[in-house]
């Protein structure tokens, strides 16, 4: 998108100035909202005197920060990610052929999606204590839950992007005689890429939530474990702290992905994602 | 010699005994002669784009026979080209992408040759210097335009148009009607144009089939008596006038149920 011509705007000193309050109102609003919600939340633990067990301030949230060493507040960071992230490239390396494969065959969509509606309906809060006697203690059962809370929406995000190539861009394909290889690699994957990404984006978040989970079942380590431990000896800021940083984590998740999506495939970004 | 596009007594039926059946194609027989002009004209869900997809290649008739200069049509075939409706283009490819494709597609790879072939065809349509434009930044009538570059990217001898212009706005639509002449008479192609509009099929065509509904059959074959080249005076002729309001009279005696 061209920026409009400055020329093209009245000039007039007080309409720019005007112009520019709103322009950074626009930007700032949201920002602004949020350091205001801090200063209420604030004010109000101190002027009602809210016990710190039941609503810290955040002014004690940042300062509960200091009570583990850097080096500690890292490894739970680390823990908590390394299972995200490797749930999520699990998930994301086993969909995506899973949905080729949906798409390609009506028999093994028939067969295999029922399966599939089934593992994502069981709740995988139930299921994840079952894993983990199963697979024991170390980072395989959490990869193994998160993988399991992320893999649904990939799977059915992609195959229904792959389904839906308009009927005209596979007349096309056709004919020209490309073969139905090419099809897939000149058309129909192209196509799915937008529907593969949103999916991507909405399992960022269900990656962490994975790992919180598998955390809160058996771990010793990671930000979930943390927030477990913290509120078991009532050290409730320690725990706002904890899941202020997966909050963050979360988002930064969220963006890298769209990032990536920017990165790889700029076209598939909508104006407003760009 | 064989005519460009023959079918002899083509039908098509859609659907089995248990899902309701429908002849959308009844007992169709026509001729297209080499680098003849003819549009086929009907109402909405007489039948046009199954006749396209027929000729095409990508479906196959349920009786009866479609010839591509002579010899029967089983598979789509190197010497067709297809506009769509809509322009149908790869937003994962640039415009210069999207005009290669058929080349990347079919072959696997895209020389230099074909690369200048197609800046040629973007010349001739109109967009010489859109050639690294995404497609997104593009208006209706110049997505259009790329797709008749891509279709004539391999050099086809038969152009098959499904509504091309149908989805663009009246003037440039009337535009296009002029620009696809221009086309026409710099690479001559047998073309097979598919259109609702009485006054498109008369301004472009040198024959004009005319379609009727339920099932869908030929009611006349109409030769147009314009000179060429045509231009916006044709429109005011009186051969024009006449043709135009024979057809509608036509295609409104018919009782219709819609």
């Amino acid at each position: 998108m061209r920026a409009p011509a400055s020329t093209d705007r009245s000039g007039r000193p007080a309409a720019r100035a005007h112009r520019l309050i709103g322009a950074v109102l626009r930007r700032a609003a949201s920002p602004l909202t949020f350091v205001l919600l801090l200063g209420v939340w604030e004010l109000a633990c101190r002027q009602f005197n809210i016990p710190t067990f039941i609503l810290p301030p955040p002014s004690m949230i940042v300062a509960s920060v200091t009570e583990l060493e850097p080096t500690r507040w890292f490894g739970h960071i680390w823990a908590t990610l390394r299972v995200a992230i490797l749930g999520y490239l699990a998930s994301t390396a086993i969909s995506i052929p899973l949905a080729l494969a949906l798409a390609a065959s009506p028999i093994l969509s028939r067969t295999l999606f029922p399966i599939l509606v089934v593992v994502q309906s069981t709740p995988v809060v139930a299921v994840a204590p079952i894993i983990v006697v199963m697979l024991g203690h170390a980072d395989l059962p959490r990869v193994v839950i998160t993988f399991l809370i992320t893999f649904f929406p990939i799977v059915v995000a992609t195959a229904t992007g792959l389904l839906a190539t308009p009927r005209e861009m596979i007349d096309l394909s056709r004919s020209l005689r490309a073969g139905t290889a090419r099809e897939m690699l000149h058309i129909r994957l192209p196509y799915a890429v937008p529907y593969l990404f949103s999916a991507l984006r909405i399992s960022t978040t269900l990656a962490i939530i994975g790992a919180v989970v598998a955390e809160f079942v058996a771990a010793e380590q990671g930000l979930g474990y943390l927030i477990f431990f913290s509120t078991s000896f009532f050290k409730v800021p320690q725990a706002f702290a904890a899941l202020t940083l997966l909050v963050a984590l979360s988002l930064c998740f969220f963006r890298a992905v769209t990032l990536l999506q920017g990165f790889l495939f700029p076209w598939s970004l909508s104006g407003e994602q760009r | 010699m064989d005519p460009a596009i023959r079918f002899a007594n083509v039908s098509q039926v859609f659907g089995g005994p248990s899902n309701g059946r429908l002849t959308a194609l009844h007992e169709l027989t026509f001729d297209v002669r080499r680098h003849e002009f003819v549009a086929v004209l009907g109402p909405s869900g007489c039948g046009k784009s199954t006749v396209l997809r027929l000729t095409a290649g990508l479906i196959f008739p349920s009786a009866g026979r479609i010839d591509i200069y002579g010899m029967k049509v089983v598979e789509p075939r190197d010497e067709i080209g297809i506009v769509f409706q809509r322009p149908v283009l790869l937003p994962w490819f640039d415009v210069l992408g999207n005009v290669t494709f058929p080349m990347r597609h079919r072959y696997g790879r895209v020389t230099s040759a074909e690369v200048n072939r197609a800046r040629d065809l973007l010349d001739l349509v109109g967009l010489a210097d859109f050639a690294g434009h995404r497609v997104d930044q593009l208006s209706g009538g110049m997505q259009q335009r790329v797709a008749i570059a891509r279709a004539l990217l391999l050099d086809p001898d038969i152009l098959l148009m499904d509504e091309p212009f149908s989805a663009l706005d009246a003037l440039t639509r009337d535009e296009m009607g002029f620009e696809l002449l221009r086309i026409w008479s710099a690479q001559p192609k047998t073309l097979l144009f598919i259109t609702h509009s009485i006054p498109e099929a008369v301004l472009l065509a040198d024959r004009i089939l005319v379609m009727t509904s339920r099932p869908g059959s030929i009611r006349e074959s109409l030769d147009v008596p314009l000179a060429r080249p045509r231009s916006l005076a044709t429109l005011s002729e009186p051969a024009f006038q006449d043709l135009t309001s024979h057809i509608r009279k036509e295609l409104l005696a018919r009782p219709r149920i819609h």
